[in-house]
């Protein structure tokens, strides 16, 4: 392993002796991105791939492979930092440049008009004409079967996209990026969706596609998939470059340990649990989504009065849904859910609320807060129609405005005015202004999704001390689902790991457990016994 | 009462009535393809109902008429579609002042032209002839309900035709279709999707204008203020029942056809005409309703089938 520290040590040409295998088509040197709120995504990061081979991106959610594989097609304008594609260094302004210059990308979601037939998908691009103003059909059937032979990826030119398999699917993607002339093909998390034997015929392509020429960015979270097939990874984590090598000397764990790693050490100096009475129980949760996939597939587990549970999960794992489904914004497709032993699924919004769920969402601006209203209004938004702030048919402003004075000053909610929008607000000042009103709301669960997501690090800090505060001292179930994994394990009580919308792991006890081991569950290098994950739901 | 000849007479004014529901059917046909939502329909076939009458009568010509009604549709129609699609309006509140903005302008204009708020009666509008079939006539029944339409009446199923052709069998169609399915799919083979949806716009607008023609210079002889009489609506609705599929839509407007034709018939019965003129709106509320709802049940059905299939241990 190549540590590289900060930034690129690779000589902007690699070396030429070795002319097919060393020979560099994809060069990124030193990008860099700022987003306009000031996040650095990507810090001088550098991505070097040769011909012929099958690279890996690794690195978890938000560690900037998408800002970085954006900026390679152009959608977004890095702040430093050249591209070279073999060797020239170019200037991609969109994705019909990045298209022309042979770079190809399969997408997680793809790209297809399901209605269509694979043909029409094909040939959309460029579509052969025949007499009359139609289509030749029996040359596009013709391309599609030629294309299909010459990759070995055959698919029955007249199938609708939609009856074909995601197996099928992909390959199709494939092929269509093919058609366009991609040399360099991108694959953003391939075997996300597929079956086991969909794996396997993908790779049979991954490498007939590598020893023809073309070259492969192999973007994934699976380990020991990067590992069976890539010839060298590149690891980003924060933005900057963790590490790149070549892959035969790694194994999962270190690769993991590359990926996770330890930044900031937070002791939260919990109180030891006293466990009180179940306060909710999930009983064979499962959601089917808009997409027909079953994005929740039969969870149960409970939290008791007191416990912080943290859910950790990849993006997209089913850890929303769950969250969305507690606090009443999801509608369960079948099972349970429980608050004090009361059947609360097809309980209103409202009802929950009066029953004492609290939420704290996971994008603050649109479920959080109203960000042009004021931040009394937004204070006293779950509690404006209770008796004691209404004056007949009006709302009683002056014991509003007196609300909302105690929960900024308990909260040291920074503000100029109390009148002024939300919005104006910093998102750690949002982020309190919303803790307030659902810390205050006489909850017995707190659901907490991503709550210090993208705030500076002293409200950061705030709130999770916060958290642990009303679990100790008032009793509160939490259900904390985050991202940043030093942050779940640190608050969190026991944790649970979700992957592909079910529980692969559950540990009872946070603090036996470090990222590195929820690392490969989440990333779906281990899964415990059913009689471990059982422990959940007791 | 209930003749053959009251029951071919019946059938005649639904194939009649069914003429202004079918271009504007076809035409939000198109939009609808395409992935836009075009409320406007009403206020184009209004607009070139207007120029068609007016052109007709000051150059004696039906061409120039025809060129009239169908450009003015064609301009409204891209005008509504730059406005949404390229000036990021909203598309809804575009079409809504179309539609408001041509009940006006259409009064205005003719009021300059005629001093008459009401009609262009006073113009010597033309009208496209009536076609009477050799073979198909002489036939008993048959021929009393095919023969004898407006010329209009038997290009409106010829343009049924050809949109299904233009939808299903060219490459334009293909790329509008896509763009209306899926417009990153489209976007990521390099078709211009703005460009092609404003297409989408032109299309329609010139298929919407026919049908106001043919209200103004075939149905009458002149050119009355809202003489379109929610017949857009109607045609939208029809469009939106069969799921923008060609020949179902036309069958679906000559049912809706059918009921407009009906309460007309039973107004000459002594009965109040007013809950009779009710009659083809309510049916369409109905019918919407009723898919609507059939609809949601088959997806909630197979949600819970995915649900329950599969019971795999968590």
């Amino acid at each position: 392993m190549t540590a590289v520290q900060g930034g690129c040590e690779k000589p902007l040409c690699a070396n030429r002796e070795d002319e097919w295998m060393n020979d560099n088509v994809l060069l990124m040197n030193q990008m860099t991105k700022v987003y306009p709120n000031g996040f650095v995504a990507n810090k001088d990061v550098t991505l070097s791939v040769n011909r012929g081979e099958i690279h890996a991106l690794l690195g978890e959610n938000g560690a900037g492979k998408t800002t970085l594989m954006k900026m390679l097609f152009g959608f977004e304008k890095p702040e430093a930092g050249q591209i070279f594609i073999e060797g020239k260094e170019v200037k991609i302004k969109n994705a019909l440049e990045a298209i022309h210059l042979g770079i190809g990308m399969v997408h997680q979601h793809f790209m297809l008009v399901p209605s269509m037939t694979v043909t029409e998908n094909l040939i959309l691009g460029d579509i052969p004409k025949g007499p009359l103003f139609t289509i030749d059909s029996r040359k596009a059937v013709e391309t599609c079967m030629e294309l299909g032979q010459k990759y070995n990826m055959v698919l029955e030119p007249e199938k609708r996209v939609m009856d074909l398999s995601v197996g099928g699917k992909q390959k199709l993607e494939i092929l269509k990026a093919l058609l366009h002339g991609a040399r360099i093909l991108i694959l953003d998390e391939p075997t996300a969706v597929l079956t086991p034997q969909e794996t396997g015929e993908l790779f049979e392509t991954l490498k007939m596609l590598a020893r023809d020429g073309h070259t492969i960015i192999f973007i994934s979270h699976k380990l020991d998939e990067v590992i069976q097939i890539c010839d060298r990874y590149t690891i980003l984590r924060r933005g900057r470059v963790t590490g790149t090598g070549s892959i035969e000397s790694e194994t999962p764990s270190s690769l993991s340990a590359m990926m996770v790693g330890r930044e900031i050490d937070l002791d939260m100096h919990k109180k030891p649990i006293t466990f009180r009475e179940k306060i909710l129980e999930v009983k064979d949760l499962v959601y089917v989504n808009d997409f027909n996939k079953k994005a929740v597939n039969g969870i149960s587990f409970s939290i008791r009065g007191g416990q912080i549970m943290g859910i950790a999960a990849v993006e997209g794992n089913g850890q929303n849904e769950v969250a969305e489904i507690i606090t009443g914004l999801k509608k369960a497709t079948a099972g349970h859910v429980l608050l004090v032993g009361e059947d609360i699924t097809d309980r209103t919004i409202r009802e929950r609320r009066d029953s004492g769920v609290a939420y704290i969402p996971e994008d603050r601006m649109v479920d959080g807060c109203s960000a042009s209203a004021s931040i009394i209004d937004n204070l006293v938004a779950d509690r404006f129609f209770k008796p004691e702030f209404c004056k007949s048919l009006f709302v009683n402003r002056k014991a509003a405005e007196e609300e909302a004075v105690r929960l900024i000053e308990e909260y040291s909610v920074a503000c100029m005015d109390k009148s002024s929008p939300v919005g104006s607000l910093s998102g750690g000042n949002i982020q309190k202004v919303i803790v307030a009103r659902e810390f205050t709301s006489g909850a017995k669960l707190v659901v907490a999704n991503q709550p210090t997501r993208g705030i500076d690090v002293g409200a950061a800090e705030y709130i999770r001390r916060r958290l642990v505060d009303i679990s100790r001292k008032d009793g509160v179930g939490v259900l904390l689902v985050s991202a940043d994994l030093v942050e779940l394990l640190s608050v969190s009580d026991s944790v649970l790991v979700m992957v592909d919308g079910k529980i692969s792991a559950y540990f009872p006890d946070a603090s036996q457990v470090d990222e590195y081991r929820i690392g490969e569950y989440m990333l779906g290098v281990k899964r415990q016994s059913e009689e471990e994950i059982g422990g959940a739901a007791s | 009462m209930f003749t053959m000849r009251f029951l071919a007479s019946l059938l005649f004014s639904t194939v009649r009535l069914s003429t202004p529901l079918i271009f504007s059917s076809m035409g939000g046909l198109i939009t609808r393809k395409s992935g836009s939502n075009n409320i406007a329909l009403e206020g184009t076939m209004l607009i070139s109902a207007m120029s068609g009458a007016v052109c007709s009568a000051y150059s004696q010509s039906l061409v120039v008429g025809l060129l009239g009604a169908v450009l003015s549709g064609l301009l409204i129609s891209v005008f509504m579609g730059f406005m949404s699609l390229k000036m990021q309006a909203d598309m809804t509140l575009t079409g809504i002042s179309v539609n408001r903005l041509s009940d006006g302008l259409t009064i205005f204009i003719i009021f300059l032209l005629v001093g008459d708020k009401g009609t262009t009666i006073k113009l010597p509008s033309l009208t496209f002839p009536t076609v009477s079939i050799p073979v198909i006539r002489e036939i008993p029944f048959v021929g009393d309900v095919l023969s004898g339409h407006n010329l209009l009446t038997y290009f409106a199923f010829a343009v049924v035709l050809g949109v299904w052709f233009l939808i299903y069998k060219t490459p334009l169609g293909l790329k509008i279709r896509a763009v209306g399915e899926s417009e990153k799919a489209a976007e990521s083979v390099g078709i211009n999707v703005i460009g092609i949806k404003i297409l989408a716009f032109a299309l329609t607008g010139a298929i919407c204008s026919l049908g106001g023609a043919y209200m103004s210079m075939g149905y009458l002889s002149w050119f009355s203020a809202s003489m379109i009489a929610g017949r857009g609506f109607i045609g939208m609705s029809a469009m939106n029942l069969s799921n923008a599929r060609p020949f179902r839509t036309m069958f679906v407007a000559i049912m809706f056809a059918g009921v407009d034709a009906l309460s007309m018939t039973l107004q000459t019965l002594n009965l109040p005409p007013e809950p009779l003129q009710m009659l083809p709106y309510l049916v369409t509320i109905i019918a919407l309703v009723v898919v609507a709802r059939h609809d949601m049940k088959q997806e909630e059905l197979k949600k819970k089938e995915l649900a329950m299939a599969k019971k795999e241990p968590a």
